[in-house]
């Protein structure tokens, strides 16, 4: 038996192409089914996302079954734009698919988001029954390659996005951010979205304060927060744990002097500074108060960046991790039907015949 | 100790089920001791030793699991390993004790008591360690492999503060349980080191507490009054058993 595998991502194609050609939710498990029973075809799975249409199939024979696998291609939306679409067979099928699920071909190196998509793909067809023993030991065994991966590697490790890195940072000193208190000095919108971040991971309360009382209240009410006059901010500081800095302000709105005073009411209680503004919104030597740690928009993207070549530098792990697995796959698949399986899928297929 | 050689600072079934495969070889030890001497087991410098490394690691798996603190082995196991090795190191510290009197039930209390506490304060100076690492990487900006798996510091912060709190708690049981003994003029040197150690902890959670005192403070306070306990605790037990 032979595995294939039929597809374009976002490394091979744009998106005007890749949504040509992508599957609805609705219409995958019958695609599948319909694909299984192409001649040349034994099982099949469609993997449909934003960023990848991908068509898993075993059979007998691989270029048979690639074969298929174009026809239906060609006959559900046309020849137009198919030569976009990588060909694999064999072991590049199924090394492919490790990669995928592990997060190696994804756009953002490491993301995890494709492992669950891969697997509602899986048991979408294999609930409607069109998959057999090879795809799904194949899909089983790719769903491990993952989470050996994930668990052996740093290839998920840090944040690669400055708004990622800001929320993990604030997770680190707070642990869950349920009990935090939050305030925005400055409408703007890379603030918004730091906020709307911190927001999803359940903070207690946002305040947000800003020259123009208007812009505060809109954003405030966007965020379910409260809004305040810029000149109030200091007042209402006591009990913020994160504070992030984003307005247009020529000069530091949060100097050392402000600061001291107000961190000496509340020795045991840390303070998040995220100065996101340029020119910065915080004098750099509020880091040296006792309690305070102060990122500014170099920090994060330091960070990101750093992590970033983390994960660049774990492909060679992963990939040798997945060769050692592609190689078992490959002997197994090589290796054939157990025997006493053998006779008993040929007592089957007889006796459905 | 091999996660840590190794830089694996992942949470590992293996280290933990290890750590409790040395817990467990411990208690047997100590029952065992127990068994042949007819007492609990801290009659020499050598029992002291084991019964404590003992005591770390019943905190790390009491507490590890609940914060979420499974690094904590890490840290906690190259100070049992010192401890235990220590102990087997040198033989001498195996004498066998003076003949005693008929076990007192006043001076058990006390000697495990102490000893256990000592435990919790141990926990509480590794976890400030993790406090300080973890901190000073968030001050610096360069954040290092180890700072991906450590635990959110507000967590480190209150595993130390309740380690001390028990720790506490244990040593004034066991103080108390000493003046039940009697005997006070000729263990002088002994006691006032007890009451100043218990002094030392009572001012860390005292400014705690009262809400005087930095997380970072704390931590390295912990960290220094376990570097006293440890630097001391054999020689204070040296001159109280030559005097």
């Amino acid at each position: 038996m032979e595995i294939v595998c039929l597809g374009l991502s976002h490394h091979t194609a744009p998106v005007e192409v890749r949504e040509k050609f992508a599957v609805p939710d609705s219409e995958v498990a019958p695609s599948a089914v319909e694909l299984a029973r192409q001649p040349g075809l034994d099982e099949a799975v469609i993997v449909s996302t934003c960023n990848r249409v991908e068509f898993y199939a075993a059979g007998e024979n691989a270029q048979d079954a690639l074969e298929a696998l174009g026809r239906f291609l060609t006959s559900r939306v046309g020849a137009a734009g198919t030569e976009a679409f990588f060909r694999h067979a064999s072991q590049r099928s199924i090394e492919h698919l490790f990669r995928v699920v592990s997060g190696l071909d994804s756009m953002i190196l490491g993301e995890t988001e494709i492992l669950g998509q891969v697997k509602k793909a899986y048991q979408t067809a294999q609930q409607a029954g069109a998959t057999g023993r090879h795809l799904n030991k194949l899909f089983q065994r790719a769903f491990n390659v993952a989470k050996e991966v994930r668990t052996n590697t740093n290839i998920t490790r840090g944040s690669i996005s400055v708004g990622s890195v800001a929320v993990e940072l604030a997770e680190r000193l707070f642990g869950r951010l349920g009990e935090c208190h939050v305030m925005i000095l400055g409408a703007g919108e890379t603030s918004e979205l730091t906020a709307g971040a911190l927001q999803a991971r359940g903070v207690k309360a946002i305040f947000v304060a800003n020259r123009s009382y208007d812009r505060a209240v809109a954003l405030a009410e966007k965020m379910g927060g409260k809004a305040l006059h810029f000149e109030d901010w200091a007042g209402n500081f006591h009990d913020v744990d994160i504070l992030i800095g984003s307005t247009a302000a020529p000069h530091p709105v949060v100097t050392l002097a402000k600061l001291a005073p107000i961190m000496r009411t509340r020795p045991d209680r840390p303070l998040f500074c995220i100065d996101l503004a340029v020119p910065r919104d915080f004098e750099p030597a509020v880091n040296k108060l006792d309690g305070v740690y102060l990122y500014d928009i170099d920090h994060l993207r330091q960070i990101a960046d750093d992590s970033m070549a983390v994960r660049q530098q774990e492909v060679v792990v992963c990939e040798r991790l997945i060769e050692r697995h592609v190689s078992e796959f490959s002997a197994w698949l090589a290796a054939g039907p157990h025997p006493l399986s053998a006779s008993l899928h040929q007592q089957t297929e007889g006796a459905k015949s | 100790m091999h996660a840590l050689g190794a830089r694996v600072y992942r949470r590992s079934r293996l280290n933990f089920f290890a750590i409790l495969g040395g817990f467990l070889g411990q208690t047997a030890f100590l029952y065992l001791r127990g068994e042949k001497i007819g007492r609990c087991p801290l009659t020499n410098l050598f029992e002291v030793f084991i019964f404590l490394a003992w005591a770390m690691v019943l905190f790390y798996l009491l507490i590890g699991p609940t914060y979420r603190l499974s690094l904590l082995g890490v840290f906690t196991s190259p100070l049992v390993f010192v401890l235990q090795i220590g102990a087997l190191l040198f033989p001498g510290l195996d004498r066998a004790a003076p003949a005693r009197s008929a076990v007192n039930g006043w001076m058990e209390l006390h000697a495990a008591a102490s000893i256990v506490a000592y435990g919790a304060f141990a926990l509480a100076g590794i976890a400030g360690v993790m406090y300080l690492v973890q901190e000073r990487q968030l001050k610096t900006h360069h954040l290092r492999s180890i700072f991906f798996h450590l635990p959110p510091i507000r967590d480190l912060a209150t595993a130390n503060l309740r380690l001390i709190l028990t720790g506490f708690a244990l040593l004034t049981i066991g103080l108390g349980a000493g003046f039940a003994v009697g005997g006070l003029a000729s263990h002088a040197v002994k006691i006032a080191w007890s009451v100043g150690v218990w002094l030392l902890y009572a001012f860390i959670l005292g400014a705690e507490y009262g809400h005087r005192l930095s997380p970072r403070r704390g931590a390295w306070l912990s960290v220094g009054a376990l570097a006293v306990v440890l630097c001391t605790l054999w020689g204070i037990r040296f001159i109280d058993q030559a005097a």
